[in-house]
């Protein structure tokens, strides 16, 4: 039953989730057919939202860096042999970061604030997720249980600071003051403008080149520091870890502080990219979706930004579907996008076994 | 009277491997029959074949006199045979009358099978002196204890023949003459038994009739009182010739890894290495031999710093190693290199490609790279080189570990730390699973390293690879040195019974 499948690294890397997420949307096409809507129609009008139009585009860029920057984290953790489903919790932890950093420093100028509300996100979520990381790396507490805990724990801490604490005295809402301008990322059509190039403004912002170069240091980080090796050796080997003279425990902690600070990407993009505040539930649940693109993109970052793309455009392209068509809610794109998760993450041996009968032995044999 | 079992003409194979060839067997009613045989002598074949673990290929099986067809434990348990593993299979949290009724609760409700369970067991606690807290929870009784549950356990479900498979491998000195006493007292009311192990001492002690297996034949059955260590040792082992790597004699220089009174207890808290001293020498090979699991792989992971000693010392080149630095990375340091029994779970990472695995343990050398990053160009070079050298095939550094045949990887071990030049090489199981080109090249390589004024520790549960390589053998049994002998002096006879726990003055 569970004999490894080998297949070729571009078909392991490309083709595999390639066939999932065609399976997916044949899957979600019948669920749309069976609803009484065409889905060919649906389809087009999903591309269409997300990819065909600039402004469309944008959404779906921004939606995209968000996913980035959760994917990485969870991909980090699962490096190190751990499920961090706290991405959630950590963002949230790392937008209180940039509300007590840029709203208590609002003397300094933009390219200092800026980057320390960076800093602050990161430095919160890598707090947020270091202790989950610390309970599983020395007491053994499982880390799916505690950064789920700590996920809630965020979000009852979110709320009683938002309304006892950190809310504006004349505001009936639960938010912090507007951050300062300075601290502001500049929105990309913002930044275009300056060089006489006009596109349709959005919410797309310069983090998502920050969430490209986490990309590319999460990449040299795992697979070429020497930090990534051990980290990956705790993964695949704890006895080997041992062996080498590599702490488990440290290593365990290390990880999931790098981890808290990706997610804290997440809050960067949203709050100091497009909301300039800090409120209630900006995560909207996109850690979770962090979990299904580091599954999707097999936990590399090249991976993650296909499948970060892909989910931008479900969820950008999903929000236009629903607006054009009433018949399909919201609600029908989280069922294709748990359809998607469901055929990537879970049904990966399926398509694995399909895929090996399919390709010509030669591109079998063993290299 | 029709023997309790007679097994005639017992075959099985696993693929190529012929473990039980033609195998009889007869064990009479009312007595304690012992099995004896290295490791792979095809003991534990027979024994699973007779519980239903297995179905022989050929021949049959009489129990009581009448054939019997066993395809599966619960037709051995029907025929009134009961089995003590080696590891336990009872569930921890459970007590031990859960335990024992666990697969016989007896109806829906449990209220009427538990009492008969406890009026049970209180009865076989009084015939066979049986002490125990029928109500405690099974994972806070200590090991000994543990077993005597398994021992009820078969015995609830109404065994006659009671099968232990080295059922003194977990124990301590006097929780095995505890067993023995229980096995005496089993035997005076009329059940049978059968024990599998590789110790003499304990066969001598115990049983009754004694059968000698070896390379999946039954070459003997003997009477106990009939025989001594030696004549059997003899037949477990066999007698054969050596196939010698040439070595030249060599004079041993300072010492370089000295330890003393060391002593490990496992994470079960079970003491596997008691009050061990010895040196290696630069120049020398030390052969550890012992049978599986008396404490040489405990012993060799404490000395790399992979477990802590609870008690003792070690110096390293005349250097003091204190306790708070005798960690692997330090060990590496100083130039003591291992290359681990387990070549799959620690010498390398199965999953990564096999440049990477060349570093394992390495990864802070400078040379590999630039302050936080390795440079993989050059550890691909690295291994290439070395892939050349020892003729690791195929030629292939990008490739995945695990598709790497068992003499490959370990030549790929042997290379990584045979190439950063050890004053200590700790060396364990090298010819593990390894095909027998490979077997000698790997020899041949740690004589020229032993030669070039290495220190070697070898530990191997091959007799003949020990006799082999070694200038001195140290023989451990139980967690202890028993025995220490010139490589040119020892018989394989003599080392058996070391191994098997028999002292100088016994034998």
């Amino acid at each position: 039953m569970s004999v490894p499948i080998d297949l070729p690294r571009w078909a392991d890397t490309v083709l595999v989730p390639a066939v999932s997420v065609v399976a997916a949307f044949l899957v979600a096409g019948l669920v749309v057919l069976g609803i009484g809507e065409n889905p060919l129609t649906a389809t087009r009008l999903l591309l269409q939202g997300s990819l065909g139009s600039g402004e469309g585009l944008g959404f779906t860029l921004f939606y995209m860096t968000d996913f980035i920057f959760v994917g990485l984290a969870v991909a980090v953790a699962y490096h190190a042999g751990l499920f961090n489903i706290g991405g959630e919790g950590q963002a949230t932890l790392a937008g209180l970061g940039i509300a007590l950093t840029v709203n208590n420093l609002s003397f300094l100028p933009g390219f200092l604030l800026a980057p320390l509300g960076i800093l602050g996100a990161a430095a919160f979520g890598a707090a947020w997720a270091a202790v989950p990381g610390y309970l599983q790396a020395k007491r053994g507490s499982h880390i799916v249980i505690t950064t789920i805990m700590f996920n809630w724990l965020a979000s009852v801490l979110i709320v009683y600071l938002l309304v006892n604490v950190l809310r504006e005295p004349q505001s009936m809402n639960p938010e912090t003051r507007e951050f300062p301008l300075q601290s502001h990322i500049p929105f990309m059509h913002e930044v275009f403008a300056a060089f006489g190039i006009d596109i349709p403004p959005s919410q797309l912002n310069l983090t998502l080149l920050l969430a490209l170069a986490a990309c590319v240091a999460v990449w040299l980080l795992i697979y070429r520091s020497r930090l990534g090796y051990a980290i990956r050796v705790v993964g695949s080997s704890p006895t080997a870890a041992i062996y080498a003279g590599i702490s488990p425990a440290r290593v365990i902690i290390i990880a999931m502080v790098i981890s808290g600070a990706l997610a804290g990407g997440l809050a960067v993009n949203e709050l100091m990219g497009y909301q300039h505040r800090l409120l209630l539930e900006f995560t909207a649940g996109y850690g979770f979706v962090g979990i299904a693109v580091a599954l999707m993109g097999r936990a590399h970052p090249a991976g993650i930004v296909l499948a970060s793309l892909l989910f931008g455009i479900l969820y950008q392209g999903g929000a236009e579907l629903a607006f054009e068509q009433p018949a399909i809610t919201r609600d029908m794109i989280i069922v294709i996008g748990g359809i998607i998760i469901l055929f990537a993450g879970a049904l990966d041996g399926l398509f694995r076994r399909l895929v090996a009968r399919l390709l010509p032995r030669p591109a079998l044999a063993r290299a | 009277m029709s023997p309790a079992i007679q097994l005639t003409a017992i075959n099985k194979r696993f693929g190529a491997v012929h473990a039980n060839r033609d195998v009889n067997l007869s064990v009479a009613r009312g007595t304690i029959h012992g099995i004896v045989g290295e490791n792979g002598a095809g003991k534990s074949t027979l024994m699973s074949i007779l519980y239903g673990f297995y179905e022989a290929d050929s021949g049959e099986i009489h129990v009581g006199g009448k054939p019997i067809l066993i395809r599966s434990p619960a037709d051995a348990i029907e025929a009134g045979i009961g089995m003590v593993h080696q590891h336990f299979m009872l569930v921890e949290p459970l007590t031990v009358v859960e335990n024992v009724m666990l697969g016989a609760e007896g109806g829906v409700l449990l209220r009427r099978g538990e009492a008969k369970v406890r009026a049970e067991l209180a009865r076989l606690s009084r015939d066979y002196g049986l002490d125990i807290d029928v109500n405690a929870t099974v994972e806070d009784l200590s090991v000994g204890l543990q077993q005597r549950v398994e021992i009820l356990k078969a015995l609830y479900r109404g065994a006659d023949i009671l099968i232990l498979d080295e059922p003194t491998a977990v124990l301590t000195p006097p929780e095995a003459d505890a067993l023995f006493e229980l096995l005496r007292a089993l035997k005076e009311q009329g059940k049978t038994v059968i024990l599998i192990t590789h110790k003499l001492r304990e066969i001598m002690a115990v049983t009754d009739r004694v059968s000698v297996m070896r390379r999946g034949e039954m070459v003997a059955t003997i009477e106990t009182a009939a025989t001594k260590p030696p004549e059997l040792a003899e037949l477990m082992v066999g007698r054969r010739v050596l196939l010698r790597v040439e070595k030249s004699e060599r004079v041993p220089g300072r010492p370089l890894l000295e330890v003393e009174n060391m002593s490990v207890i496992d994470s079960r808290g079970v003491l596997r290495v008691a009050n061990a001293s010895f040196a290696v020498r630069a120049g020398e090979i030390v052969g550890i031999a012992g049978v599986s699991g008396n404490g040489q792989s405990e012993l060799l992971e404490a000395i790399a710093g992979m477990r802590l000693p609870v008690l003792g010392t070690m110096r390293l080149d005349g250097q003091d190693v204190p306790a708070g630095e005798h960690n692997p990375h330090r060990m590496r340091q100083l130039g003591l290199l291992h290359v681990p029994e387990d070549r799959l779970r620690m010498g390398l990472v199965p999953s990564f490609q096999a440049f990477e695995s060349a570093i394992l343990g390495f990864t802070d050398d400078r040379k590999l790279g630039r302050g936080p990053l390795l440079d993989h160009a050059r550890m691909i070079g690295d291994l290439a080189a070395k892939m050349e050298h020892y003729d690791v095939r195929p030629q292939a550094p990008r490739l995945k570990t695990s598709k790497f045949s068992g003499g490959n990887q370990q030549k790929m071990v042997l290379a990584r730390e045979i190439e950063r030049s050890p004053k200590v090489l700790l060396v364990g199981q090298p010819t593990r699973g390894v095909d027998i080109g490979a077997i000698e090249f790997i020899h041949r390589r740690l004589i020229s390293l032993r030669d070039a004024g290495v220190g070697i520790l070898l530990v191997s549960v091959e007799l003949e690879e020990i006799m082999n390589l070694s200038d001195r053998i140290l023989t451990m049994c139980g967690g202890q040195i028993t025995g220490e002998r010139k490589a040119s002096e020892a018989s394989e006879q003599d080392l058996g019974l070391l191994m098997a726990g028999v002292n100088d003055e016994a034998a």
